[in-house]
Order: C-alpha cells, then structure tokens, then sequence
C-alpha cells in the first residue's frame, strides 16, 4: 500500500549512534538496521537504553555521534514532527493518549499526515476518516467506547486505543515500546495477533521493545539485544535464545 | 429538550438582548457595551488558555495594543499623532468631523487587530515554546514590560495617556460603541463556534492534553499554537480598539495594559467553564454583574471583595458553571444516541480472542 | 546616551550606583530566597510575594507611629507575616497545594489584590518611608553617598538568609522541610506531618518577606501597589539560581539590584521597570534558547 522505493536499502538503519546524559553513556555506538515490511525486535535488560534509542531515533534526544537514515534520508537533525509525518510512529511504554477527549476524538485527532493540511485542518472531516477510526477501533476491541473520555479508560484500553491511534496515522514504520506490557495476560494473544496483522495487511514495519520473551521470540523475525548501552548480540530469535551472551545478561537460565 | 435547541435558544436571547439593548437598558448601555467587549476577551482567552492549554496571564498587551494600534491610526489618518498627544486632549484645534470619525474606525479597529495578531506571531515565536507556568510568567512579564514602554513613549501621550478622536455633536457615540461591541462579541462567538466545529479543535485540544504525543503523531504543533494565540489575539486587539473608543480616554496602567484586567479574562473564563463554547460567555455575564455590583456598593472595598472572589472561585469552582452543570445533568451532554453504523457488540476490549 | 558618558567622564558615579543596586539586590535575594522555599517545597509560585513585602513595611510604620524605635520593626513585621502567613495556609494554601500550579498563580494572586486595596485602604495611597535615625557616610568627597541604614539593610538581610540556610540545614524542623520538597509522599510514609511542614513553610516565607519590607520601608519607601515588581524579580532570580541554592540566589540578587541602577540611570528612571522586566522575559527566552538545542523546553 505504499509506494515502494527505487533502493534496496533498509528502510530504517541507525549507524554507530552514541547518546550521552552527562557523564552516562545511555547508547554507545549502536547500530543496526529494519528491512521493509518486517517485524524486528529490540530486548534487553532494564536500564539498558532501549527506550533511549527509540528518543533518539524519532527525535525526541539529539544524539551525539552516529547517523539515523530513514527511507534514505538522515533524520537525526529532523524534529519529532517532521520525522513523524515522514512515516516514523512511536508509542509510548506510560500511554500517551488524550484524556480529555473521547475515544473517538482521539482516533481523529490521529488523521495521516496527508489529512492535516489547512483545508482538513478548518473541515468538519471527512466521513471515509471518521468510518476508519471505528473501523480501527472495531479492530482492536473497543468499538463500544467510542463515545467515552479516555482519560476514563483502563491503562489496559489506553494501550489499545494508543496502538489504534498509531494505526490510524498509516505510518510506514511503527515503533512499539513495550506493546504487552501492563496488559491483562488473556488480551496478549489478540494483541500479538493484531501486531502481526497490521504487519502483514497494512504492510507496517515494526520495530518493537518487548520483554514477554514467548511473544517477541515468536512474533520477530530478527532480535537486537542491547546491555548496558552498548549492541550485545543480533540475529534470528532462535540464535538469539541460544546466545550465550545474551542468556547471561538478560534471559538468565532458560 | 436536546442540546442543540437550548443552543438555538440561547443564541436567540443574546441577540435578542443584544438587539435591543439601548431600549431595555438605556441607563447602563455603556456598561452594557463593556460586557459585550468583556465576553470577547473571556472567549478569546479561552482559545489559548481553555482549548489549547496555554494559561497566558499577558493577553492584556494585545488589548493595549489593539486598543493604542487604533488611536493613533484614527487619529493619524487626519492630524501629525505627536501634535495631538502633547496637546494631552486640550487643542481644541483637533476637530473630527462625522465621515473621518466613521472612516477612523472603519480603518483603526481591524489595525488594531491586525497589529495585535502580528504581535502575537513574534511573541510567540520567542515564547510559545516554553509550557505551564514558565508561559504564564513570561507573558505577564512581557505585558506588564508593554504597559511600562507605553508609558514611557512619548508619541502616544507617555503616561499622561491619550484621548480618543472626540466625537462630532451630530454622533451618538453610546450607541454607535454599543453596537460596534456587540456586534463584535456576536462575531467571536459566531467564528469560535465554527472554529470549534473543525478539526482545528481537536488539534489544539490534542496540544492541551498531550502536546508530546500530538508531536509524535506528526501535528504541525508549532504551527497550530501560533495560530490559536494569533486567532486570540486578533479578537482581543478588535476589543481593545473598540473598547479605547468607548472610553475615550486610553491611560497606559489603568485602561490600556492593565494586569488585573488581565487575570479578569481568565477568571471569567474559569467562572463559567474552560475549554467550553458558552463557559466564558456565561462567566463573562456572571462576573461582569458582580464586579458591577462590587464598584457600586462596595467602593473602596471592591478589590478586596474581588480578591476573594477569585480565591473562591479557583480554589472551590475550578470547572465552572458549565463544568459543574455538566456534573449534575450528564444526560444533557450525553454523546450522541444515533449508531454510526451497524456494528457486531464487541467486549470493549477485555476479553480476549485470537 | 549622556549619561553613559557621565559614566565615563566621572567614574565616581559608578560607584555610588554599583553600591545602591547592592544595597537593594541584597533585598531582592531575601524575597526570592523565600519563594524558592515555596516553590520547591510546595510545588506553589506565590504571586502575594511583594504584598508579603509590602505589609512588613506598614507593620513596621506602625511600630514607628507606636513611638518605638523603627528597627524594632524587623522583628514585629516578620513576627507578624509568620503569623498570616500561617493564617492564610489554614484558609486557603493549604486546598491547593497539591493542585494545578495555575490555580495557585491564581489564588495568590486574588490574595495579593486584596492586600493591595486593604493597605489603600488603612494607610492611604502615598509613598511612605520609616526615619531609621541612623546617619549617612559619605565617600570621595562627598561625590557618593552611602546612608547607614541601606547599609544595615544590606548586612541584616544578608545574615538573615544565612541563618535561615542554617536553619534548613541542622534543625529538625529545617530538615523535615527539606525532605518534604524532595519527595513528599515518602516523607509523609516516614512520618512527616507535611501538612505542618507546608504551613511553616509558607509562614517562614512571609516572614523572610516581612523583615525585607521592614528594611524597604527605612532604607527606601513603600507604596500599597508596589508589589508587583518584588513578585517578578524574585521569580527571576529563582530561574536564574534554581531552587535549592542560596548562594545563586544572592548573587543573581544583587547582580540584578545593580544591573537595575545602572539600567535607571541609563535609560531614565521611567524605564526602569521596563527593564527588569524585559530582563525577565530575554532570561525566559534565553534559558528556553538554549533548552531547545537540547530537544527540551521550559516547564
């Protein structure tokens, strides 16, 4: 569903990028790359800058050494909303919704880029946006909240409702920062389920921060595992679940 | 009765009253004018401050501006400004006649909005990038900086202040001001209420509950607070222009920049309801009767009786009227009944299924 | 620019206003040093500042019209400040301590208009000042004048911030305070009683205010609408220090108080104001400037 590029270049590659706070060296030398339409996934222990990539890669850090390349553009020195309308979605690990305003609202609110220019902007909307918005929030379950405030839903719902937010913003890549956790264990299955969905018929890449091993091992196609800032170990899950390294580190005995 | 009736309701009463305000209060039609001028700064506050969470305590300087922005060009279209502000309103030689009034103010009210939109386009480039009480501060510093260089500024009469062209015998200037005001409260109303209908509302309400969130959804964030401080500005500077007129007297301190008018807009727009259409009209009309009554009855006391008028409202009515009717009848605000379209029951989320 | 070659022609002149905006910054420091108690302990930025000022000088006017000496005043305005302060934390403060720091600017602010008019009200609307008695020096032949008590004003204020650090630092109460500003619910499971904490908290910081007013109203002079200005240089001075930080305080203090003499004699006293004020907006502006290279925003 979107137009394909004239290059066989990753869509998404970080290039040795080093983030600093201080004195503490959040990300050391990193680098790695998301082909088009897969699902990657980014695990390690806590405090081991994963959340710090996702800041630098949509923006929300500078970062100090190393380039990011999006969709064969370097995006390091790009604001956060520049880098979003290019096609680059974040979610947040504590939701980030619109509390004050209904579901409903909030899924307009999340209108493409292409639905934001000054005409969209002073409209009353379009009807095809307002029936995708039900439409997404059908697909992830929460249809019957529509005309509720979010801010009065479950965190729980908020995740949905933000994960149905990112779809709506037809992004080509999504980035997920902990999809499942803080949700009911009986959801998770329909929310992986969704995740791969929204891979594989909205064609989304997905870059996602999970620590529910079973999910991210069965769900990604290629793992990065990061530890105290720094790249440990990547490839496939079933090498990265047989890396010693990484056992040590963070899986521990398994 | 559903909503959208006792809408329809009560814009036919305002317009009513407005209408017909020099029959039925021909007493206080300078009162009356003020509201109507009072109602647009609580509106256009609410803008920024209730729709897009910008709590500005500094919209008084584009009223002053508006309000100066006016004068001098009513006045400038027909003598030399500096020659008529040193006479401090004593030469008798600055005769106005009915068509350079009419012209003045057909051509200095919207200057004076217009200059007042554009001193909020560069104001808010230097400070809309800063939030929550580092916006508040900053903007009540500048506008109280604004009030201090009006005084200070010979041109416009320093801080002897200036006097609005006078008036011709064969104008009613009462009239005339009362209608100009409410015709320009009618016309805020009318394009908020529009405004509000767009999605122009949901992108700066996006701002108000979440402004991180609303950049990582890719809004033009910057773009859109501009414009809502613009657009609020723009009303703002119109009352002031007109409101300079129905004065005639245009003092720096005390009619032009003054704080505490400053905070009054806000607190009207608290009284009545943030962030809602109809809370800072209502706040407007509710607030404007008490310190009426404050001036009148209690003089030299009204500021301590508005004082704690404020401390009271803000501190036990922080959602205002609308707010607190919304609490008590939920059922008149309930979201629409009508089904977007047949849809199987979903579980609302909890449950699961693969 | 006349004057700034007067400066040039007879540096004596910068002296004498180098001296004065010491004096008066020394003032400013005591203010700001309590709204920064305020704001860090209780999340709270109290607009009713210069009022605080404001009524340690009246309080001090009534001691002099009691016939006592004004320096006497010091004690008897703080004294007093304590006490509405810890009055106005039982009224009102204490419902919006943990609210929005926007209904706080509002609140305090209803206050300080209140307090505004009262004083219209009581002492009348002139320009007052308090006969300390206490004489005048004066340097390089006379060309600068240094009147003792701006001076004492000066040392006072200076030793009073100093023994309220210590204060914080080795009391029990002090050291509540400061538990209580860094987290307040932990402080509360441990025992605190943070309410108290809040009111003395606030009472001290009306007191600090009250003993300023009492050096402004002998050292310079007092009016009831002059509190605005105090409110906003102390908020400015608390940007530029940080919270927590005494030492900030005082210097960003008198680095105003002078910057503020040498602006009135450059530009005209009718801009003085003017200038502090747009002094704290380019700080605002400046700090938001450089915020912003690192992708973070004042808030």
């Amino acid at each position: 569903m979107h137009e394909l590029q004239a290059t066989d270049r990753p869509l998404l590659e970080v290039k040795h990028v080093t983030k600093r706070f201080g004195g503490v060296v959040a990300n050391h030398d990193i680098s790695l790359s998301v082909e088009r339409g897969t699902i990657v996934g980014l695990i390690g222990p806590n405090g081991s800058g994963k959340t710090t990539l996702f800041n630098c890669i949509v923006g929300h850090h500078p970062i100090d050494e190393g380039e990011i390349w999006f969709k064969g553009q370097e995006i390091s020195r790009y604001r956060v909303d520049h880098i979003a309308r290019m096609g680059l979605v974040r979610t947040f690990q504590q939701t980030h919704i619109f509390g004050r305003m209904t579901c409903i609202e909030n899924m307009l609110t999340s209108l493409p880029p292409a639905r934001r220019g000054l005409r969209d902007l002073f409209g009353h909307g379009r009807r095809a946006d307002r029936a995708r918005a039900l439409e997404l929030l059908e697909f992830v379950g929460l249809y019957s909240k529509r005309h509720h405030q979010a801010g009065s839903l479950s965190f729980g719902q908020q995740k949905l409702l933000e994960f149905a937010m990112a779809l709506m913003n037809e992004p080509e890549m999504l980035l997920l920062d902990e999809p499942t956790a803080g949700i009911n264990p009986t959801l998770i299955n329909g929310l992986v389920d969704r995740l791969r969905r929204a891979n594989s018929e909205m064609g989304i890449t997905l870059l996602v921060i999970e620590h529910n091993m079973r999910v991210i091992m069965n769900m990604a196609e290629y793992i990065y595992c990061l530890a105290h800032g720094e790249l440990l170990a990547s490839g496939p899950p079933e090498d990265i679940r047989n890396d010693q390294r990484v056992i040590d580190a963070y899986l521990g005995v398994s | 009765m559903s909503t959208r009736t006792a809408g329809i309701i009560a814009y036919a009463a305002l317009f009513a009253i407005g209408l017909f305000g020099p029959w039925l209060f021909p007493a206080h039609l300078s009162q009356f004018s003020k509201l109507w001028l009072f109602m647009v700064l609580a509106l256009s506050w609410d803008l920024l401050g209730g729709q897009t969470g910008y709590n500005s305590f500094g919209n008084i300087m584009f009223f002053g501006i508006g309000m100066y922005a006016s004068a001098v060009l009513q006045v400038g279209l027909i003598y030399p400004v500096a020659d008529y502000t040193a006479a401090k309103g004593g030469g008798t030689e600055f005769v106005f006649s009915a068509q350079q009034i009419y012209a003045g103010l057909a051509l200095g009210v919207p200057f004076g909005g217009l200059v007042a939109m554009l001193a909020a386009v560069v104001f808010g480039a230097l400070l809309l990038g800063m939030r929550g009480h580092y916006f508040a501060i900053a903007t009540l510093g500048l506008a109280v900086a604004t009030a201090e260089l009006a005084a200070g500024w010979d041109y416009i009469g320093a801080g002897s202040g200036m006097i609005a062209p006078p008036l011709p015998n064969d104008i009613d200037g009462t009239r005339l001001f009362y209608y100009l005001s409410f015709a320009l409260a009618m016309l805020t109303i009318a394009f908020l209420a529009w405004l509000y209908a767009t999605r122009f509302r949901l992108a700066i309400n996006a701002i108000r509950d979440d402004e991180d969130k609303a950049e990582a959804l890719g809004h033009y964030t910057v773009r859109n607070k501009m414009a809502a401080w613009a657009i609020s500005a723009l009303f703002t500077g119109l009352a002031g222009a007109i409101y300079g007129n129905l004065s005639r007297f245009i003092d720096p301190h005390d009619i032009a920049f003054n704080a505490e008018v400053g905070v009054w807009m806000i607190l009207m727009a608290i009284l009545g309801g943030m962030g809602t259409l109809w809370g800072p009209v209502i706040g407007a009309i509710v607030f404007f009767i008490s310190k009426e009554l404050f001036w009148t009855y209690l003089l030299g006391w009204q500021r301590v009786a508005l004082g704690a008028l404020i401390v009271v409202i803000v501190v036990f009515f922080p959602e205002g009227i609308v707010g607190w009717v919304k609490n008590r009848w939920p059922r008149l605000f309930a979201p629409p009944t009508e089904e977007d379209s047949p849809r199987q029951p979903d579980n609302g989320g909890e449950a699961a299924h693969a | 620019m006349q004057n700034l070659q007067l400066l040039f022609q007879a540096p004596v002149f910068n002296v004498q206003l180098f001296l004065d905006g010491l004096f008066i910054g020394a003032i400013f420091a005591l203010a700001a040093f309590g709204m920064a108690l305020v704001w860090g302990v209780m999340n709270i930025i109290n607009v009713a500042q210069g009022e605080f000022v404001m009524l340690g000088g009246f309080i001090t006017l009534l001691v002099v019209q009691a016939g006592l000496s004004p320096l006497l005043g010091i004690p008897a305005a703080a004294l007093a400040l304590f006490v509405l302060g810890w009055l106005l934390y039982r009224l009102v403060i204490w419902r919006i301590v943990d609210g929005d720091m926007f209904i706080s600017l509002l609140a305090t602010f209803g206050i300080s208009i209140m307090m505004q008019q009262l004083m219209n009200e009581i002492f009348g609307a002139d320009v007052r000042t308090a006969e300390s008695g206490l004489g005048v020096w004066y340097l390089f032949d006379g060309m600068v004048t240094v009147t003792q008590i701006k001076v004492a004003a000066f040392a006072l204020s200076i030793v009073i911030g100093l023994l309220l650090w210590l204060f914080l630092k080795n009391a029990r109460l002090g050291q509540a305070i400061r538990a209580t500003a860094q987290n307040a619910r932990a402080a509360r499971i441990l025992g605190v009683d943070t309410d108290r904490v809040y009111a003395a908290t606030y009472a001290i910081n009306a007191a600090l205010c009250g003993a300023a007013g009492a050096l402004v109203v002998m050292a310079w002079s007092i009016h009831p609408y002059m509190g605005l200005p105090y409110t906003l240089r102390s908020f400015m001075i608390v940007i530029i220090a940080g919270l927590g930080n005494l030492a900030g305080v005082i210097a960003a203090g008198l680095g105003l108080g002078v910057a503020e003499q040498f602006a009135g004699f450059l530009l005209g006293a009718e801009f003085q104001l003017a200038f502090v004020f747009l002094l704290l907006v380019a700080v605002l502006v400046g700090r938001q400037i450089s915020l912003a290279r690192k992708r973070q925003y004042l808030k």
